[in-house]
């Protein structure tokens, strides 16, 4: 049995751990409400802007001469993974579940006989898809929302895929990111984001049913003009978008994933403390009786 | 018959920035300036680098600086998206001057394209902020 001084050490090594979880939760907590904030206040632009497109895509709908970022290239053939994870560990199974449905895209993928790209946002996703996936990736982005997610950052992320878009680098980009419910859940979701996907049709569709004429707008300078300087836009919305539900994603699971460190570490003193206690009275019982047989032998 | 108002909204990616009925908006479109009344047509159009304008009455109650955007007007309401957006009266000018000449280190010091592209932009910014706040200070 372990002596004394050896499960007192034990003692205070998980306390010690039992502090910095415990930290950690509150540091994660902070930093959720903080997201969920930001989340929140990002969302009325992706709104305006998605009513927007809304429209503008409703005119052009079928229109021949519609942008490559609405219409694609006309091929499937090149799939470009945007792989959004955490810079960090320590949150659970949050990396874990992005990765792994990532994988399984990307087996679909290649198993349909799609040339697969992998962009990684997030050195965690990075290192656990290399071991597989090293020649499809083509770079890692890291350092996304060491405090805050910032617009800057998607725009240039959004850059970077219309860049390689029109050089003909890929034909279809598709996101796999966490979209957060609650601080104890989120979903993973997989979003093309290029080519830009309709969910305009059905919108429109039914603002006309229910009785409300659709405005008909006027566009300035033109319809095709305004659509060229959207699409690119709404790249680093959607991107944007992403990236802010993940960071808060990652926060709430941290915190989840904190609260349960803490809670086992709290078990885990209890039962040493037991053991301590009952090796201590062992111990003491034993003197007694050495000294009492001591004293009988007299 | 001015009674009415137009919803004029202003909103980044990051929130949104202003939400008030007012009584006109004077908005630097694509095309050239455009002044949105109650009842104006609906209009979508992108909006240059400039100053957004807002009318309590006949007179300007306000000025925003905007870094480039869209807008979307119809009879009661005038959305702008913009990506970037100051109060011209916040600008700081000495500040403004100092991004400019760094940006303006930047296009001669860039290797790629793109990072040519992108300081020149800077350049531009920076060149409309001083201009925006001067035009206020004459007025």
């Amino acid at each position: 049995m372990a002596s004394l001084k050896d499960l007192r050490n034990r003692i205070n090594s998980v306390k010690a751990t039992r502090k910095i979880t415990s930290a950690m939760k509150m540091v994660a907590a902070a930093k959720l409400r903080r997201a969920q904030e930001q989340a929140e206040a990002a969302r009325p632009f992706a709104e305006r802007m998605e009513r927007m497109l809304a429209s503008l895509g409703g005119s052009m709908n079928l229109a021949t001469g519609a942008p490559r970022l609405l219409a694609g290239t006309g091929s499937d053939q090149v799939h470009l993974v945007v792989v959004a994870t955490a810079d960090r560990g320590l949150c659970g199974g949050f990396n874990t579940n992005i990765v792994r449905r990532a994988r399984r895209l990307i087996e679909d993928l290649l198993s349909q006989g799609k040339t697969v790209k992998i962009l990684c946002v997030g050195r965690k996703g990075r290192d656990q898809l290399r071991r597989t996936y090293r020649e499809y990736i083509q770079d890692t982005i890291e350092g996304i929302g060491r405090r805050n997610v910032e617009f800057v950052e998607a725009d240039q992320i959004a850059t970077r895929l219309t860049e390689m878009f029109d050089a003909g680098e890929f034909d279809v980009a598709t996101i796999v990111y966490a979209r957060f419910k609650s601080a104890i859940s989120n979903e993973i979701t997989v979003q093309q984001i290029i080519p830009a996907p309709l969910p305009v049709a059905g919108e429109v569709v039914e603002e006309r049913t229910s009785g409300q004429p659709l405005a008909l707008y006027e566009y300035e300078p033109s319809e095709e003009a305004i659509l060229a300087e959207l699409l690119p836009r709404n790249v680093a919305i959607q991107l944007y978008r992403a990236l802010l539900e993940n960071a808060a994603s990652e926060h709430g699971a941290r915190m989840t994933a904190m609260d349960n460190a803490t809670r086992n570490a709290g078990e885990m003193i209890d039962r040493l403390t037991l053991s301590y206690n009952r090796t201590r009275q062992a111990q003491i019982t034993k003197e007694l009786i050495e000294i009492i047989s001591g004293a009988e032998a007299i | 018959m001015m009674a009415e108002k137009v919803a004029f909204e202003l909103v980044s990616p990051e929130r949104l920035l202003v939400s008030q009925p007012v009584d006109m908006v004077v908005v630097p479109g694509g095309d050239g300036d455009f002044g949105v009344l109650p009842g104006h047509a609906p209009l979508i159009s992108t909006v240059r680098i400039g100053v957004i304008e807002i009318y309590e009455g006949t007179s300007v109650s306000d000025r925003i600086f905007v870094a480039g955007g869209f807008a979307e007007v119809t009879a009661e309401r005038c959305t702008v998206l913009a990506e970037q957006a100051v109060r011209v009266a916040e600008i700081d000018p000495d500040r403004v001057e100092e991004q400019l000449r760094s940006a303006r280190e930047d296009v001669t010091e860039a290797t790629t394209e793109g990072a040519r592209h992108a300081a020149e932009r800077r350049v531009r910014l920076a060149e409309a902020k001083l201009e925006a706040v001067r035009r206020s200070t004459v007025h």
